[in-house]
């Protein structure tokens, strides 16, 4: 049900864990639902240096968080603003319709994180 | 290596079971309804098989309706009984097999009322709310044998007696207990019993009905009046000759113990991981090939989604592997909040598993547990 891209990633993430002096951290998801992204991101300039997740849940949820982080790794804030759901599940390839909802996840928790570094620079 | 622990979806065909089957396809093809030679040993083939099953069971031969399966056999068992008898009462329990869950609430939709009876923390029935709620409009109590999940064994001689007390007809589901615990449906007082092969290392599509005589069914498929009237359609001579070898080989005592002896080390091993609980009963009250445990911070999903990169097979009742996006009913139903739920693991055994192999996936799971957990937000 899953492509070779999400099950690569899903297997070996390689924007698993936190950035401890992040510059902004967007949390979305329920235990209820069975998925929680954390996005960090460290911002510069404008520009997304460094990102990474952490992530509860299944399979696309762990690899739709990579995937992202993957995507918006040294664009600008604004280009970073732009990313849709649809463009997550393009990047890995497709995902099941019933497991969309990960990808849209990520797209929220991305914007949290950017919300959060606006916030705190009171922009 | 590939190891197969999801013995609870399906078994490999026992190659015994093949062999015994393969005459039937091509010399011995005959149909059983038909007076000629091709039809006299299909014929004989067929009652020979229902006698095996009657036996073990302690049933007639004449009280054995093949079926194609588990879920037509539940569903044949219910509505069979509530066409009639309609719009009346049917008690089940809040752990049985969507066949069972759904046709009930298809039911309920047509105007039977159904009660579904709480469980215990470890799975077990309420035996004081089952008397409670027996009615006189009861025409059904239908309980699983072993649970599919999580492995628990109802007592089926106690709720006997309470449903005879009652004068009120009995429905077990065994497809999970069938050859690992003693069916009887004299001393366990059961009018009606699920049955099927592919369980038990028997072909997929067939299984059997227990109908004990005097219950009155409708039957679902209407034709030909085969199998005493009740299920309508050209035996399935191959399978069914299959189903019978099944369970001959399945009676061995021994694969119970090898079952048990893999399944106790399994649990004691994973429950040596942190934060780990199992889920279902300890001892001989659970199913001799089922184990459950729920890790926490993390989701079955992935955990299976890890193993079966190692080549391991297992399964979740976590929300994100059903259709639903719901966890599992059954894990709910023992009282597990949702994170547990999401984060359970399925590991059921068949007789050809071996140490060897088990020893293996206890190396395996604890790094897939850990690394999951590394990545997970609930644990600091």
């Amino acid at each position: 049900m899953y492509s070779q891209k999400t099950i690569k990633r899903f297997k070996n993430p390689r924007f698993s864990g936190e950035i401890k002096k992040y510059s902004g951290k967007g949390k979305v998801g329920n235990v209820q639902c069975g998925d929680i992204m954390e996005v960090y991101i460290k911002v510069k300039d404008d520009i997304i240096k460094d990102v990474k997740f952490k992530t509860y849940g299944c399979i696309a949820a762990i690899a739709s968080s990579d995937a992202l982080c993957e995507m918006i790794k040294g664009k600008t804030l604004d280009q970073a603003l732009k990313l849709k759901e649809q463009d997550i599940v393009v990047h890995l390839g497709g995902l099941p319709p019933i497991k969309h909802h990960c990808s849209v996840l990520g797209v929220q928790a991305l914007r949290e994180a950017i919300n959060d570094f606006k916030k705190k620079n009171k922009r | 290596m590939k190891i197969n622990l999801d013995n609870a979806s399906t078994t490999k065909v026992d190659p015994e079971v093949v062999k015994t089957m393969k005459p039937y396809f091509t010399k011995h093809f005959g149909n059983a309804s038909s007076i000629h030679f091709l039809g006299l040993e299909a014929k004989k083939a067929l009652e020979e098989s229902r006698k095996i099953i009657a036996e073990i069971i302690n049933a007639d031969p004449k009280e054995i309706i093949f079926t194609s399966g588990g879920t037509e056999s539940n569903n044949l068992a219910l509505k069979g009984m509530v066409f009639s008898n309609p719009n009346k009462h049917i008690i089940t329990t809040k752990i049985e097999h969507p066949c069972i869950m759904e046709s009930c609430k298809w039911l309920e939709k047509q105007g039977t009322r159904i009660t579904y009876l709480d469980v215990d923390p470890e799975g077990f029935v309420n035996l004081e709310q089952l008397e409670k709620e027996i009615t006189q409009d009861t025409i059904l109590v239908s309980i699983i044998h072993g649970n599919n999940e999580i492995g628990t064994i109802q007592n089926l001689e106690k709720i006997g007696e309470i449903c005879q007390k009652h004068n009120t007809p009995l429905h077990t589901d065994a497809c999970q207990s069938f050859t690992k615990i003693e069916l009887d449906v004299k001393k366990q007082n059961l009018s009606l019993v699920t049955l099927n092969a592919h369980k038990i290392h028997g072909p997929k599509g067939i299984g059997a009905l227990y109908v004990k005589k005097g219950i009155r069914l409708t039957p679902l498929l209407h034709g030909g009046g085969h199998e005493n009237k009740l299920r309508s359609g050209t035996e399935n001579i191959p399978a069914i000759v299959g189903f019978a070898k099944a369970v001959q080989l399945g009676m061995d005592k021994k694969h119970n113990q090898h079952m048990s002896k893999l399944r106790d080390e399994l649990i004691k091993e994973l429950l040596k991981i942190p934060d780990s609980k199992l889920n279902g009963p300890k001892g001989n009250k659970r199913l001799s090939n089922n184990v459950n445990i729920s890790f926490k911070y993390i989701e079955g999903e992935s955990i299976g989604g890890l193993l079966n990169a190692e080549y391991i097979t297992s399964s979740t009742g976590s929300a994100c592997s059903s259709k639903s996006l719901e966890p599992s009913h059954v894990l709910l139903a023992i009282g597990l909040d949702h994170e547990d739920a999401h984060g359970s693991l399925r590991l059921t055994l068949s007789r050809f598993n071996t140490q060897k192999e088990i020893d293996s996936v206890i190396k395996e799971i604890p790094p897939i547990i850990k690394k999951l957990r590394k990545m997970s937000p609930l644990r600091r």
